[in-house]
């Protein structure tokens, strides 16, 4: 529009002040806009530049070093031993939980919400989803505490760490299946109607199967929210040195581990590497889920 | 139908577990919050006494709920115009380009950062700038935790924004362009008043996410417990104190925390509400 | 009011009294009488709104779907009240086809076919099912171009074989009834005349009950037509005689264009 402005007899509008402040917004958008995108090209970077050279085989497999090794690595001026096992087997651990109790839950509640769509009791359920997604997680940090901390685990445990989670995750679940759902175009459903199949199976073998692809985009974002989670599991799974896959003791997560390393000047280089990995993670998951979104199949 | 019945019956049931759950919830805070709230009142709001010694324990969440608000508050300041740009960038100037498409990506990535990664570069990076800069001797406190916070709740800002903004009707758009008007003042005449309630509600959103942010303000607020006296002073914030002062606490210390955690959660809970009431209202 | 001047001996469907209501006040279909003949089509026409599809998605209590509709009167299925079967054994008897042709995206075309009975978890042996399959196909006209890719997903199917396709599954329970809800409208002429031809083979074996905005479709293939305005059968009649010599007023105006 502007350029058509320009190109021809209105010359004498490019000095009106008017197109000038025109201009100089335009390039104060742009200008602004490069430096909103800097922080993830700094961080992306400095994660990659810092963490790289600590990653390796050992990254993987062995568990986190005592601070005596990682003292005496960092004094002989070598990468420093061990890796983040016991953080990658926790985390592994206790998502895989929180998944078990969310999403067979979020699916069924996201399902009752699409099939009662008008009713005040659904709406009701859809606040309530929704406030519960807005929840910061240190609280359900706090609540996961009270529930199986104290009353249930007698103490830290990883249990504790997977409800916190689990907490998180349900709310995105049910509301993405429910939005999945939706999209169903319903004379689908009505067909399988019209073939006199029952209700369950409707439910079972039409509708979920179509929705897959998008149940589990829900799920997988829902995933990746909670993996990179912290504060929640300070308060409910503390950390644990060794690989540990009892559900009533204390446990140990990536972003754990990354809190205990940054808390010691002894293991502060590892603070890159497992960052680099818990991104790494956290943005793989991301991309498959936009990949599965995107190749959905045409209802 | 029988199976239909049952069918319908265990939806029922599984949605009853989210109300029970949100219900259990309440109930726990506030029944941890007894403790506290029985020995010092409603002054507990108000004071900024934050003792732990035992045999003179003085509880006040005051410190708190100013270090959250300032944050915060700094957070949508900054966020603001840089949010407000990007979006434009995205739904108005360069709108279904693949420069939109990349921005937008990157921002989308911003989001998916952990809070705690963004701890670590804060410390690590900002703050040894702000230091260089002169601002403050350490580096920790409100402004830089208002700064970390501001890019972390930039792309919740940006989407909803730009989604907004690509909403506004073509024809008011290009009714305002036959008219003369120049790009910037089709933003600000036409679709910035169309576009008015959905931009507000995504900053009230982005507001929200900024009070319960948890770790990357614990490491960068300096945990103290009094009220910040200015932009570069320490504190901390409701949400990084119960982080940082968790460790060990029990009895009456604990009971101040959870009661903290339950001012956070009818905060956030209400800022949520606000946000989410003025976007439904648009569709 | 409505006029019929057929005289139906043993009815495939029987409607008595029937009237349907979206929300318990307003009617959307007013007291139909009518008997539908076996092995014939029988269409449905009338302006829009005027209640054919709702009267129509009746016939295989459709509205069961929706809590809110209120339904009053009975329709008989060879004699049976349909309120009173399962409404399995209902819809096994009564089949439908849908205004957009919808096959299951997540299965194949063989699976398509025999959805009705798979889905229904009734245990056939594959020789039956392949019979059934292979039946239907080739009673909608479709085996040969699809006897190689049976087990391809049906989407990649056009338009007019992706509803020629959604008969055969209605088709695969040999039903009594087959509802069809404007099958042709989302197809382009060819594809419709080609589903016209179908269902001329079709009555020969099954009877058709076809809801249909155009009339000249309705000229075209049915043996009897209903004509229905604002929820009300009008007119029921041969469709020669209608077409030719309406007897109600209304009729008239529909026929000759005076109202759409």
């Amino acid at each position: 529009m502007n350029d058509i402005l320009k190109k021809g007899k209105f010359k004498r509008e490019e000095k009106n002040p008017r197109m000038v402040k025109n201009k100089l917004f335009h390039r104060l958008v742009i200008f602004l806009s490069i430096i909103t995108i800097s922080p993830i090209l700094l961080i992306i970077s400095k994660l990659f530049i810092k963490g790289f050279r600590q990653i390796n085989l050992s990254f993987f497999t062995e568990t986190a070093p005592d601070t005596f090794m990682a003292m005496t690595a960092v004094n002989n001026g070598e990468i420093i031993p061990g890796g983040i096992l016991n953080g990658i087997t926790g985390t592994l651990f206790m998502v895989i939980m929180a998944a078990i109790i969310a999403i067979p839950l979020g699916i069924l509640i996201g399902v009752y919400l699409y099939e009662n769509p008008g009713r005040v009791y659904a709406n009701i359920i859809r606040d309530i989803a929704d406030i519960l997604q807005g929840v910061p997680s240190i609280v359900l940090g706090l609540i996961s505490y009270i529930w199986i901390v104290k009353n249930v685990t007698s103490g830290y445990s990883a249990l504790a760490g997977s409800v916190s989670l689990s907490i998180m995750m349900l709310p995105l679940i049910l509301r993405s299946t429910e939005e999945t759902l939706k999209m169903i175009p319903t004379s689908l459903k009505e067909a399988a109607v019209a073939l006199g199949v029952p209700y369950h199976k409707i439910l079972l073998r039409v509708l979920i199967p179509t929705g897959f692809s998008g149940l589990l985009t829900g799920i997988l974002l829902a995933i990746s929210r909670v993996i990179g989670e912290t504060a929640p599991l300070m308060l409910t799974a503390l950390g644990s040195s060794v690989v540990n896959y009892q559900i009533d003791k204390p446990t140990s997560a990536v972003p754990l581990l990354i809190w205990e390393f940054y808390n010691d000047p002894n293991m502060v280089d590892l603070i890159w590497s497992s960052s680099l990995f818990l991104m790494g993670f956290v943005l793989t998951l991301n991309l498959i889920s936009k990949k599965i979104a995107s190749t959905r199949n045409a209802f | 139908m029988n199976s239909e019945k049952i069918t319908k019956g265990a939806l029922f049931i599984a949605s009853l577990v989210i109300v029970l759950v949100t219900g259990g919830m309440v109930l726990s805070l506030v029944g941890g919050t007894v403790p506290v709230f029985s020995k010092f009142g409603i002054n507990f709001l108000f004071s900024s006494d934050w003792n732990p010694t035992e045999g003179r324990e003085e509880y006040g969440a005051l410190s708190f709920i100013v270090g959250t608000v300032l944050t915060s508050v700094l957070a949508l300041i900054i966020c603001l115009p840089l949010a407000f740009s990007t979006s434009l960038f995205i739904g108005e100037y360069y709108r279904g380009k693949r420069i939109s498409k990349i921005i937008g990506t990157l921002v989308d990535l911003l989001a998916g950062v952990p809070s705690i990664v963004y701890g670590l570069w804060g410390f690590y990076v900002l703050r040894p700038f702000i230091v260089d800069l002169g601002l403050s001797s350490q580096g920790f406190g409100i402004f830089t935790s208002g700064l970390i916070l501001a890019i972390m709740i930039i792309p919740y800002a940006t989407s909803i924004t730009s989604e907004i903004i690509t909403l506004v009707p073509n024809d008011l758009k290009e009714a305002a362009y036959s008219l003369g008007a120049t790009r910037l003042e089709v933003i600000f005449y036409v679709i910035v008043p169309n576009a008015r309630s959905g931009i507000v509600a995504s900053y009230i959103l982005a507001f929200g996410r900024a009070l319960g942010e948890t770790m990357a303000v614990t490491m960068l607020i300096g945990n103290s417990n009094k009220i910040p006296g200015g932009l570069f002073d320490t504190g901390n914030t409701m949400a990084s104190v119960i982080a940082n002062q968790f460790g060990e606490a029990d009895g009456l210390k604990l009971s101040a925390l959870i009661a903290i955690g339950l001012l956070l959660f009818v905060i956030t809970g209400i800022i949520n509400a606000l946000g989410k009431f003025i976007i439904k209202k648009l569709s | 009011m409505s006029i019929t001047n057929l005289n139906i001996k043993d009815p495939v469907l029987s409607i008595k009294n029937l009237s349907v209501s979206y929300d318990g006040e307003k009617l959307a279909v007013k007291n139909v009488n009518a008997d539908v003949k076996k092995y014939s089509i029988t269409a449905i026409m009338g302006p829009s709104g005027c209640g054919k599809s709702t009267l129509l998605r009746a016939l295989n209590r459709m509205h069961d779907l929706y809590p809110e509709i209120v339904t009053t009167g009975t329709v008989q299925l060879n004699g049976e009240d349909i309120s009173e079967m399962s409404n399995i054994d209902l819809r096994r008897k009564v089949g439908m086809v849908f205004q957009r042709p919808n096959p299951f995206p997540t299965m194949s075309i063989y699976d398509n076919v025999i959805a009705g009975y798979k889905l229904n978890g009734i245990k056939q042996k594959k020789s039956e099912r392949d019979e059934i399959v292979e039946k239907s196909l080739k009673d909608v006209s479709l085996w040969n171009e699809v006897k190689d890719a049976l087990l391809k997903k049906g989407t990649f199917l056009s338009g007019g074989q992706q509803q020629r396709l959604c008969v055969a599954r209605a088709l695969a329970f040999q039903p009594d009834v087959v509802l069809m809800d404007e099958p042709t409208s989302a197809l382009d002429p060819i594809a419709t005349s080609k589903i016209e031809e179908l269902l001329l083979e079709l009555k020969k074996k099954y009877t058709i009950v076809l809801v249909t905005h155009n009339m000249a479709q309705a000229a075209r293939i049915s043996n009897q037509s209903m004509f229905m305005y604002l929820g009300e059968l009008i007119e029921y009649g041969k469709t020669k005689e209608m077409f030719t010599n309406p007897t109600d007023k209304r009729t008239e105006e529909y026929l000759t264009g005076k109202f759409g």
